[in-house]
């Protein structure tokens, strides 16, 4: 789950790293007021849970709170990579003197968070990432003890912070390691963390994405989901214990655990075919579960056929078949179905479909051909 | 035995509710000697005939068990894998699903520190066919013989052994590591352990895009690989960003892609299937030699 950048450094300020002076806006008047209060030149900053929000002219500088009301009006109706603004930041434009880098993530080879600091910082910080990674200083703390302070300096010394800030780069860096794990962040990201000509540091961004799976322990964070409207079905079949992604084509998909559906959506590419989604129900497949599943897959009106691959397992393959037909009884789908049952009473799970006004097919590469064709 | 678990292991359930109690008896049925089970508070009660302890400690004390299998839910699963760890169990498997990445980060830490194999969390299990499941697993998918099966996914791999199993080639271990961003058994440690394993004569390598554990056990098998292995990845054609079901299933930039897993394994003269129904075929020619 994603922060805005307004919440993340809320976040940060409650840690005690400084940040800019800065208010929320949701219309030009209230930038206006934000930046009249403020004073001085301000930065007007969509909110918007998408990348590159400065190079899709998302971050406007007001050197007036006329001019910052005008620079809210025309950020507050763009869109960035298709999602609309509806809030924008006010803050205190910093003096900036240097750009850093510093950010903290999952290294899943070392099994250890990572800690990344870089003289190189800003909206390239990708590029370097990948061009010349020897310029961001790693480290990788314990996570049992936390962030220590001579790794911060290690850290200080490798990337070349300038002496007169590191210790203020290593209290930021610490603090940052706190936040990182007191909210279950997957990542955290200060890009950039700004040298001021004064010689201050702080906080010019701020990117918090959180663990999902940990949210039942950080309940203020989860108040602050929002969903948009591209995610609403994704977040509907998550309430009922799915897992869902829309994608582009025209064959929906579904089964039961993660590998399986990866391994049916490539099985419809092998065939010729796009799938139009990724839906794992999870381990059982009731007739309740498939039912739900139906829906959600038929509501994208892209569908023109639907593959159900089911494992039996738990749930055995005559149960699944049952409750397949109980389905298609009561509530006829719009679109054809081809069902591919496999594991525990699978084959009498396919006698059962004998006859019903469906496909069934008995391996995983038939399926998926017949359910490309019957799209097309 | 194989590699991990066989006929001595001796398994406790870690959270006896209606989950753990079902795969317990279902375990037991299997022929694996599952000795007890834990449940804080329930200590001195039977489950199913399964005599249940307060503690993994006083279970392991009153039974001589050496392996674990945990069912406690996402919110206390972190605690019940410390306290196996701190029993010094040879074999703990989480089967549960959605733990918080900084508990296994924690995990992680303490594991390093350990002689302990813990294999999951979010995954069905292991199981040495014919001699001891330790998992989730449908069993009668599995047969004895001398395929090494390691996989990232739950259901697929059922299916692979499914189809293993119906062409006659049955498995010596398969290992259900799951498919979190962080796991016990990575792929590279699990394959290592295959390699060495005397009754594996090929291994299977089913892998997901996210992260770089293929690469780096295609890498450990150009090294030190003293049999042939066959490679799958799951996940060709997600596009990037998006997360597939397990959380670790995420192409992220360049990192974690099909495209980077197959060619490590083909730079390794590991032969990789387009869909699992061509896995059979691959394993009989490495077989052939």
């Amino acid at each position: 789950m994603k922060l805005h950048e307004y919440q993340a450094k809320q976040l940060l300020t409650r840690a005690g790293i400084p940040i800019p002076e800065g208010r929320l806006a949701t219309t030009p008047e209230e930038a206006e007021a934000a930046a009249r209060a403020i004073g001085g030149i301000v930065a007007v900053k969509a909110q918007v849970h998408a990348g590159g929000r400065g190079k899709a002219g998302g971050i406007k500088i007001a050197k007036t709170p006329n001019e910052a009301r005008d620079h809210a009006s025309a950020i507050l109706h763009m869109r960035i990579k298709g999602l609309r603004v509806r809030k924008v930041y006010v803050e205190r434009a910093a003096q900036i003197a240097r750009e850093l880098y510093l950010g903290i993530t999952l290294d899943r080879d070392r099994r250890r968070p990572v800690v990344m600091l870089s003289t190189v910082g800003g909206m390239d910080i990708e590029e370097v990432a990948s061009s010349s990674p020897e310029k961001i200083a790693r480290g990788w703390p314990d996570p049992l003890v936390g962030l220590l302070p001579f790794e911060a300096r290690a850290l200080c010394f490798d990337a070349g912070v300038p002496a007169e800030q590191r210790n203020a780069v290593v209290d930021v860096a610490q603090r940052l390691y706190r936040v990182y794990a007191s909210t279950d962040a997957m990542l955290v990201e200060i890009n950039p963390l700004f040298i001021q000509t004064d010689g201050t540091v702080i906080a010019g961004d701020a990117k918090l994405d959180i663990d999902d799976n940990a949210l039942f322990r950080q309940p203020e964070l989860r108040d602050w989901k929002e969903i948009s409207p591209d995610e609403e079905s994704e977040e509907r079949a998550r309430a009922l214990g799915f897992s869902y992604v829309q994608l582009d084509g025209d064959v929906g998909i579904i089964g039961n655990g993660a590998g399986l559906v990866m391994g049916t959506l490539d099985a419809v590419r092998n065939a010729g075919g796009h799938a139009a989604n990724f839906l794992d129900v999870g381990g059982g497949a009731k007739e309740s579960v498939v039912r739900s599943a139906l829906e959600i897959v038929l509501a994208n009106p892209k569908v023109k056929s639907v593959l159900i691959n089911i494992f039996g397992g738990i749930t055995r393959g005559d149960e699944v078949a049952k409750g397949i037909l109980d389905v298609i009884s009561t509530h006829p789908p719009r679109a054809p179905l081809v069902i591919r049952l496999s594991g525990t009473e699978a084959e009498a799970g396919r006698k059962l479909l004998e006859g019903a006004p469906l496909v069934s097919r008995a391996t995983m590469d038939e399926a998926a051909a017949e359910a490309v064709r019957l799209a097309k | 035995m194989s590699v991990l678990l066989g006929r001595k292991t001796r398994v406790i359930v870690q959270g006896m509710g209606r989950e753990g109690t079902f795969h317990a008896t279902r375990m037991r049925d299997y022929g694996t000697q599952v000795v007890g089970g834990v449940v804080p508070g329930s200590g001195g009660t039977k489950r199913e005939g399964f005599p249940v302890f307060d503690t993994v400690a006083e279970a392991v004390d009153a039974t001589d068990a050496n392996a674990s299998i945990i069912f406690v839910p996402a919110p206390g699963s972190m605690d019940a894998m410390l306290e196996a760890l701190d029993a010094q169990l040879g074999l703990v498997v989480t089967i549960t699903e959605g733990t918080p990445v900084h508990d296994m980060l924690r995990v992680a830490s303490v594991l390093a520190r350990s002689a302990t194999t813990l294999i999951g969390p979010n995954c069905p299990g292991a199981i040495t066919p014919g001699e001891c499941k330790i998992g989730i697993m449908p069993a009668e998918n599995f047969s004895p013989g001398p395929v090494g099966f390691v996989s990232r996914s739950g259901t697929l791999t059922y299916e692979i052994a499914h189809l293993l199993t119906e062409a006659d080639l049955g498995q010596s271990t398969c290992l259900g590591i799951g498919g979190d961003p962080v796991i016990g058994l990575p792929t590279p440690d699990a394959v290592r352990l295959l390699n060495e394993d005397p009754a594996t004569a090929v291994i299977v390598i089913v892998g997901e895009i996210g992260g770089s554990a293929e690469e780096h056990a295609a890498e450990y098998m150009r090294a030190y690989g003293n049999k042939p292995a066959v490679g799958f990845i799951a996940g060709r054609s997600a596009p990037p960003g998006k997360r597939m079901g397990h959380a670790g299933a995420i192409v992220s930039g360049n990192q974690g892609t099909a495209e980077s897993k197959v060619k490590a394994f083909e730079a390794a003269g590991i032969p990789v299937a387009n869909a699992p129904s061509e896995i059979p075929g691959l394993v009989k020619e490495a077989l052939r030699g």
